[in-house]
This record gives structure tokens, sequence and C-alpha cells, in this order.
């Protein structure tokens, strides 16, 4: 008993101790008030050479802390007690976030790099007029392929291809039911925001008839499993897509014909912040073209800043898999928000999807 | 009387604990599995339990907690006699239980590793001459993993029940004639049983709720009440259909108590 109370005792003594020393380093690198910024950001999703330009530009500390699920940066910040000056959520996440009353008003006037954003992605449905967010990354929902697994003489263009008998056992399918769904109704030329009980139903069973071909349902694990060549077809985002073909240069990607989702993730202001000045100062140093562009080339995903294009390698730029034509980008739509009936409804078929064996 | 009141301030931390962590959080699972989606008062989350998904999910749960934890006990059992026979028996325990002390989620990701097409399983299976299969994401490798995460906690109880056996008990049946076989079924196996009743309970009830598992190691062909009860909480964001799937998780959980603490008359 007397040992368990000395432990015990030790445990807190250090536990103090480090709490003291840690107040006393941030102190003395002035890690309080208004010359630090904190980005609450996605795992690997900037350039470290752009924060550091940041610093040296602006004489203000950069704190980097980061995410892996929008309903995980949601939560912490619900909850209080943290001080994100930055997060970069999702637009299905920001319409939350303003419902909840979670987000400050950007002061536009503070951010003049706006007028490098292409149009196409200012004033969507997420959030009319970019009150509350700016664009920092686009993607699409797609299909990743091995082309050396694939049977011969196969192509992949579309949605419908998945269906294709020879894929026995070959598809890896991304974990979310609005990703999932959403294939289902693209396939049937229905919109991706449909809420048509009817349309759904018919969905689910075009879905179920696709269980054979399915290898697994998994989530972030895609990527490991598709470098290890576990199995031929992954649906995805555009984003995994790119990493996986960071691993492994033969794979490749395609943005479905029949359309898909199109994503973004944004610069946000929580009402956690401390720092707003820094934060607009933050968000106007991003978009600058040239760190956009050096940021772009990093991260490797698409770009919403048409000014950074230019600074960029041209086949990057001219990549159709990632910065898809015309044509193709008008069958791309956002997801909007259906409500928590129209969600729960995609969750129960989704869930019923998932438990149909073959 | 001063002795009492000592003894029931001793109580107030025990009794605040399982007020705060026991008590309050299943009245709250229950409270809240009568409000749907919108916050009303409803019943519709009971409704909808009772269809064919979430019965066939309570089904499915139900059968691979019960397939787990018979899997365990039958490698268990017999793991556990032999430890009770070893020299170093304490030793030898502690290397059995040192793997727990890894987090489940390491754990199963090196699974994934092992059990891939290239990876180390297969490749001795090639070298075996079975040929390499599809061992990730079937039924078979959910179950190997489980059993494998959940042995130890099968193995302490029933190791614990077999060293306090006396064995001038095993000896006296020795004496008057029994064979090994009817000693370790009259004598062994009822005394232990107590052992093997706890060693149940800590396995079928975790066993019952795996989410983690079902999505890493068999790739959601396995659909569990855990799956649901993740996907309700965090992606729908219906609480009352979340905490209603609890309610019923936690009355098979009961249920199974109750089962297997019934002692025997005369035992």
């Amino acid at each position: 008993m007397k040992a368990l109370n000395r432990s015990f005792l030790i445990i807190l003594v250090v536990s103090v101790a480090l709490l003291i020393v840690i107040n006393r380093l941030n102190a003395a690198q002035g890690f309080s008030g208004d010359n630090t910024l904190t980005v609450y950001n996605w795992g690997d999703y900037i350039d470290p050479d752009v924060i550091q330009q940041f610093e040296e530009e602006t004489g203000i500390t950069v704190i980097y802390e980061t995410f892996d699920s929008n309903e995980a940066m949601m939560t912490k910040i619900e909850q209080g007690g943290t001080t994100y000056d930055i997060a970069v959520p999702s637009e299905y996440t920001i319409e939350k976030m303003v419902e909840e009353d979670l987000l400050f008003e950007l002061d536009q006037d503070k951010i003049p790099n706006l007028q490098y954003i292409d149009e196409r992605f200012l004033n969507l449905p997420f959030d009319e007029n970019n009150r509350y967010s700016i664009p920092y990354f686009w993607g699409t929902v797609g299909i990743i392929f091995n082309p050396e697994l694939l049977p011969e003489g196969m192509e992949i263009t579309g949605w419908h291809d998945l269906w294709d008998p020879r894929l026995e056992n070959q598809i890896l399918l991304v974990d979310g039911a609005r990703e999932i769904i959403g294939m289902g109704l693209n396939t049937l030329g229905y919109s991706l925001n449909d809420t048509n009980p009817e349309h759904l139903y018919e969905t689910l069973d075009r879905l179920e008839k696709l269980t054979p071909n399915i290898r697994a349902i998994v989530g972030d694990e895609n990527k490991m499993l598709m470098v290890n060549n576990e199995a031929a077809v992954a649906v995805g985002w555009s984003g995994d897509a790119a990493d996986i073909m960071w691993e492994n240069e033969a794979m490749d990607y395609v943005v479905p014909e029949e359309g898909s989702n199109l994503w973004f993730d944004n610069f946000v202001i929580p009402k956690t912040a401390k720092n707003i000045d820094g934060a607009h100062e933050f968000i106007n140093f991003m978009l600058d073209p040239e760190v956009s562009a050096q940021n772009t080339e990093y991260v490797s995903y698409s770009t919403p800043n048409k000014e950074a294009l230019k600074y960029m390698p041209e086949e990057m730029v001219n990549d159709e898999r990632f910065y898809p034509d015309a044509a193709l980008t008008d069958k791309l739509e956002v997801y909007e928000n259906l409500g928590k009936e129209n969600l729960a409804f995609y969750n129960e078929l989704f869930l019923q999807f998932k438990m149909y064996r073959k | 009387m001063q002795n009492k009141t000592f003894r029931h301030l001793f109580m107030l931390p025990y009794a605040l604990w399982i007020i705060i962590f026991v008590i309050a959080p299943i009245l709250l699972v229950v409270y809240f599995s009568f409000f749907d989606i919108n916050g009303n008062f409803s019943l519709t989350n009971y409704k909808n339990f009772f269809t064919a998904t979430y019965l066939q999910m309570t089904l499915n749960s139900f059968w691979y907690a019960f397939l787990i934890t018979v899997i365990s006990l039958l490698i268990a059992y017999p793991t556990a006699y032999i430890l009770t026979r070893t020299k170093h028996k304490q030793l030898w325990l502690l290397l059995i239980i040192v793997p727990s002390w890894i987090n489940l989620l390491l754990k199963a990701y090196a699974f994934i590793g092992i059990f891939g097409t290239h990876g180390a399983a297969n490749r001795f299976l090639e070298w075996a001459g079975i040929g390499s299969r599809q061992l990730l994401f079937t039924d078979f490798s959910f179950v190997f993993v489980a059993v494998y995460i959940f042995i130890p906690f099968m193995i302490l109880p029933i190791f614990n029940a077999l060293d306090k056996l006396n064995p001038s008990l095993l000896y006296a049946a020795n004496d008057l004639g029994a064979s090994k076989w009817t000693t370790f079924r009259r004598v062994i196996f009822p005394l232990t049983l107590d052992g093997v009743k706890s060693g149940c309970q800590v396995v079928f009830i975790p066993a019952l709720s795996l989410f983690m598992l079902t999505r890493l190691i068999a790739g959601n062909r396995v659909i569990t009440l855990g799956t649901a009860i993740e996907q309700q909480f965090l992606v729908t964001q219906n609480w009352g259909m979340g905490a209603t799937i609890a309610v019923f998780l936690i009355i098979i959980m009961v249920g199974f108590m109750a089962l297997t603490s019934i002692r025997r008359r005369g035992v």
C-alpha cells in the first residue's frame, strides 16, 4: 500500500512539473495571444514549407493540428476548450456547422486573393455567397483501378462497368452511405441528391446485384489494400486515388461518365478562434497563386485557384482525371443537405445493402 | 453507531461511482431510445427495430458471438489445463497475457497484412502446397481474429479455477477407480464450472458488440449490432435509434448473465 501511495504521488508530481514546463516553454516562445495561429486540418494536407513561409512573412507562429474525420473535427469544436483559428471541413459539414452556429462570418475585404478562385467553385448551395467558407481543394468520387489486375481487354469508363461479372470479388467500396447510394443513383441516371423513395428502392435493388463483385466495404484502409494489390478496383475519392498513384504509378483513376460527386474542403473560422485577423491573413496567403501552386504540387489534390494553374507543371493541369473537362464537370453534383430524415433513410438503405449476402 | 456512519461514508465513493458510471448511463440510453430523429417522444425506434434488417442483424451478432465464445472455450480449457501442469506456470501465463496489452487496432492492422492476398499466411499455404486463397474479408478470418483477441480473457478465469482445485480430490477419484475421463467429467469440470462461466461472460458480452473488426477484418461482410450503433451515432446522428439498439443489446447481455449465473442446487 505504501509503495502504491508513493508511486501515485510521484506520478502526480511529475505531471504537475510537466504542465509547468510546458507553460513556461509556451510563454518563452510567445505561444499565446495574437502572434499564434492554430490551424486544424486533415493529416498531411498542406506543404510544411508553405507554413514556414507564412511564419516568416507575418511573424505569426502556426500551430498545426490534424483530424481524420469531419465528425471528429466538429465534435471537438462543439465541445469547446480548444482555440482553433482555422478549420478545413468538407461542404456538408459546413452546413451543419452553420446550423449549429459554430462559425464566424468571413470578412471578404480582408481576403482580396479571393478573386483568383474559379467562379465555378464560388457561391455554391452549401454556402451561398461564401459567407462562411473559402474552397481549399476539390475533388471527385470515382473509380481507382489497377490495370494490371483487370481482366484482359477490360476498360473502365463509368459506374456500369463495376457490374461486369468478370470483376467478381474484385471491388473495394468506401464505407459511406452518401457515396455508395449516390453511385447507385448515378448509375440509374438519377441525381445523387434524389430523395424519391421509389428511386431509392430501385437503387438498393441495383446495388444488391453488385454484391458478388464486392470484396469488402472499408474506410481509409482502401489505400493500403490497393497498394498491396488486394483488389483490382476501388470506389473512392480522387484524393485517395492521387495517394495510391503516388505509391504505385501503374494505378489509374477515372471520373465515371454517368456523373459523380464533386466535393470541397474549405477554410472556415470556427467560433473557437482567438486570432481572427491572423486567420484572415492565413486564408489570403493560402490563396496567393504562387503559394497555392506550390501547395497543390505537394498535396496533389485539385486546386480551385485558376491563377495557380499557371504556375503548375502542365502535365498536372492537363490531367483530365483530376481536372475533368467542362462536359464532364457539368455532370458532377455537390451533395446537398438532405435533412436528417432523408439522411437516416439513406443510411438505413445502406445498412440493408451491407446486410445483403450473396 | 459511529461505526455504522463510518461504513456508510466509506461506501459513498463506490455508490457514487455506480450511480454515475453504471446506472445513469443505462437510464440515459433507455431515455434516449424513446425519441425519434426529430426529438419527438415516440415508439418509432422500437417499431423500426422489429423489422427484418435489425432482427437479422441481432441474429447475426448472436451467432458470431456464440461461435467466438465456443471456439475460445474449446481452445482455452485444454490450454489452461496444461498450464497448471507446467513447471513455470506463472511465466507461461504471463506470456499468454502479454499480447492483450497491445492495442486492439494495432493487432487488427497486423492481421490485414498477414491475411492479405500476398501476406504471410498465404505464402505459407502456397509453400505447403495448398495454394493461396482469400482469407481477408471472410467469416473465417473474422472469427479467427476475434478468438485470438479474446482467448486470454477466457484462459485466465479457467486457469484460476483449475489452479485452486484441491489435488487430493483427484487422488481420491483415482483411488476409487475412476478413469481419467470420468475424473475429468465428474470431478474437474464441475468444480471449474464457475471459471468457465465467467470466461464465457467476459468473451460473449464484448463479442456481441464488436464493431471495428467487422470493418477491418471482415470488410463489412459481417454486420453486427455494434456496426449499426456506430453508424446511427456517428453518421446518421440518430441517437434515438442507436440507443434503441443498445437497449436490446443490454437486454441480451442481462439475459446471458442471468443464464450463466444460475447455480444448480447441490453444487
